[in-house]
């Protein structure tokens, strides 16, 4: 646990100062806070930039900032460093998940609350985006394990963050899109935000964000047996 | 103690380390002279438990290094050129993210910052830091945590000669404090100013061992002197061929400016063992 809690110290001051990473964690929460207060159109459904930049945010914030510091370690050699002063591989994870989910339920939490919503309504969706965060950081972290830089990386998160992100927004307007998102988790998280706390999970929905759990935990296990965090 | 018995290792089908057997006493600076691509770096590897071997046996201070546990690594201090610096996070933040991994006392940080002459700079980002501040600060790294056993892979490579110089004088340092230094060079003097015993490696392969002296002497074939008179006139005197009278007629003249024994240097022991070059 003393070493998790070295990382993540250590994640919060390299993140400062480290750009790329945080602008991950700024954007979206800032966007939604601009659009939500600048543009009001009439019979526009409550909270519905929050709604929609949110699901954006947990398919892109989290697997970026995920891959993009673990390909940054290795890369740069940190990584080995760690490993030698005999970090384990679960600290070292649990120390920058730990850390990514922070932050991003951080942002959560201010652009929720900056437009106006509260109570249960506020707790219901801090915990599916919780949820959500937790699915993108492992499937942030299989890609920083996969990738053996921060270039491979790059073109491996590129292509998961706009499915994840896009399909929901333009399956709004093309029923055939929509039909493919339905089986992205982040479609799922969109219809439950939607829905608000008083609608009713479908057991499709259900199956489906299980299933998309299942596969990126797998995913992880797979790309971790594979290639490990410092394998030679 | 490190002890290596007939230890192998290949990467595929290429052999990297045939056969390594050796000795690292206590308190002693043990050094690896070979070329790039002899197999140094792999073996600090094997020994600090990164890489895996096939066959013979590897142990430090008395740990199987097949089986090092955290305390075991926790008696060891590394610096190889590829573990790198939080580029940026200061100096200090640098240290603090390995001491608090090691729950070592702050107050280390200071210390072993002043020690490689770091300490005006602890508050300095890395990436404005010089090749040679980074070295020193990878080598604060390697000592912060007071180990053992200091692993150091070509500590002084690129550096200048000043840089250098302090670096070994923090190494002797580190040795009267008991500590054992392993250090891989291919450096000759280096070797020869630092290293209580060397062993020289050659593709993968011991081809011989010793203090630098010991190691000199066995191959001085020529046993010569050199003599330079007053005016300029170098001269080599072989030890059983009239080296004596020859000496005695230039110093009765007095024209004897220098006189030097000629046994041959490290590279020159290198190169006659192996046919390679030890800078190649």
């Amino acid at each position: 646990m003393r070493e998790a809690k070295a990382i993540l110290q250590k994640q919060m001051i390299d993140t400062r100062k480290n750009r790329a990473v945080l602008i991950q964690f700024i954007l979206f929460p800032l966007i939604t806070i601009v659009m939500s207060n600048a543009v009001n159109i009439q019979d526009m459904p409550e909270h519905f930039y929050l709604k929609l930049f949110s699901v954006m945010y947990l398919a892109m914030a989290p697997i970026s900032s995920m891959s993009a510091i673990i390909s940054e370690e290795k890369e740069k050699g940190t990584l080995r460093a760690l490993m030698m002063s005999n970090v384990s591989p679960v600290s070292y994870l649990l120390g920058v998940g730990i850390y990514d989910l922070a932050a991003c339920m951080l942002g959560a939490t201010l652009m929720s609350r900056i437009c106006g919503m509260n109570g249960e309504e506020w707790r219901y969706y801090l915990a599916l985006m919780a949820i959500g965060f937790l699915i993108s950081i492992f499937l942030g972290a299989a890609i920083g394990v996969l990738a053996k830089n921060q270039m491979a990386a790059t073109s491996l998160q590129v292509p998961a963050m706009c499915i994840l992100s896009f399909l929901p927004m333009i399956g709004q307007f093309n029923d055939t899109v929509a039909k493919v998102a339905k089986y992205f988790y982040t479609e799922q998280f969109y219809q439950l935000l939607n829905n608000g706390i008083h609608g009713k999970m479908s057991t499709e929905s259900m199956v489906i964000l299980a299933c998309n759990a299942i596969i990126v935990l797998g995913v992880f296990i797979l790309a971790y047996k594979k290639r490990g965090l410092n394998r030679e | 103690m490190i002890e290596v018995t007939n230890l192998s290792k290949s990467f595929g089908t290429k052999k990297v380390l045939d056969g390594i057997s050796m000795t690292v006493r206590d308190g002693e600076i043990f050094g690896l002279l070979g070329p790039s691509g002899a197999g140094k770096t792999t073996l600090i590897r094997v020994l600090t438990g990164q890489l895996k071997f096939e066959s013979g046996e590897a142990s430090v201070m008395g740990a199987d290094v097949r089986k090092l546990s955290g305390e075991d690594k926790k008696q060891f201090g590394i610096m190889m050129d590829d573990l790198g610096l939080y580029e940026r996070l200061t100096a200090y933040q640098n240290l603090k993210v390995f001491t608090d991994i090691y729950g070592v006392s702050v107050d280390a940080i200071g210390k072993v910052l002043a020690e490689v002459k770091l300490d005006q700079d602890a508050k300095k980002e890395v990436s404005k830091f010089s090749k040679g501040m980074k070295e020193r600060l990878r080598l604060a790294r390697a000592l912060v945590t007071h180990p053992k056993v200091l692993f150091l892979d070509e500590p002084t490579s690129g550096l200048d000669p000043q840089t250098a110089k302090e670096i070994h004088e923090i190494i002797r340092n580190r040795k009267e404090a008991g500590c054992i230094i392993f250090l891989t060079t291919h450096n000759m003097t280096e070797a020869e100013k630092l290293c209580d015993h060397l062993v020289l490696l050659n593709e993968g392969k011991i081809v011989e061992s010793g203090s630098p002296r010991e190691l000199c002497l066995r191959y001085d074939h020529q046993k010569r002197i050199e003599i330079t008179t007053t005016d300029g006139e170098k001269e080599q005197l072989p030890f059983a061929g009239g080296a004596v009278e020859r000496i005695e007629q230039v110093l009765k003249e007095g024209r004897l400016l220098t006189i030097h024994s000629q046994e041959p240097n490290l590279e020159t022991v290198f190169m006659e063992l192996t046919g390679r070059k030890l800078e190649a």
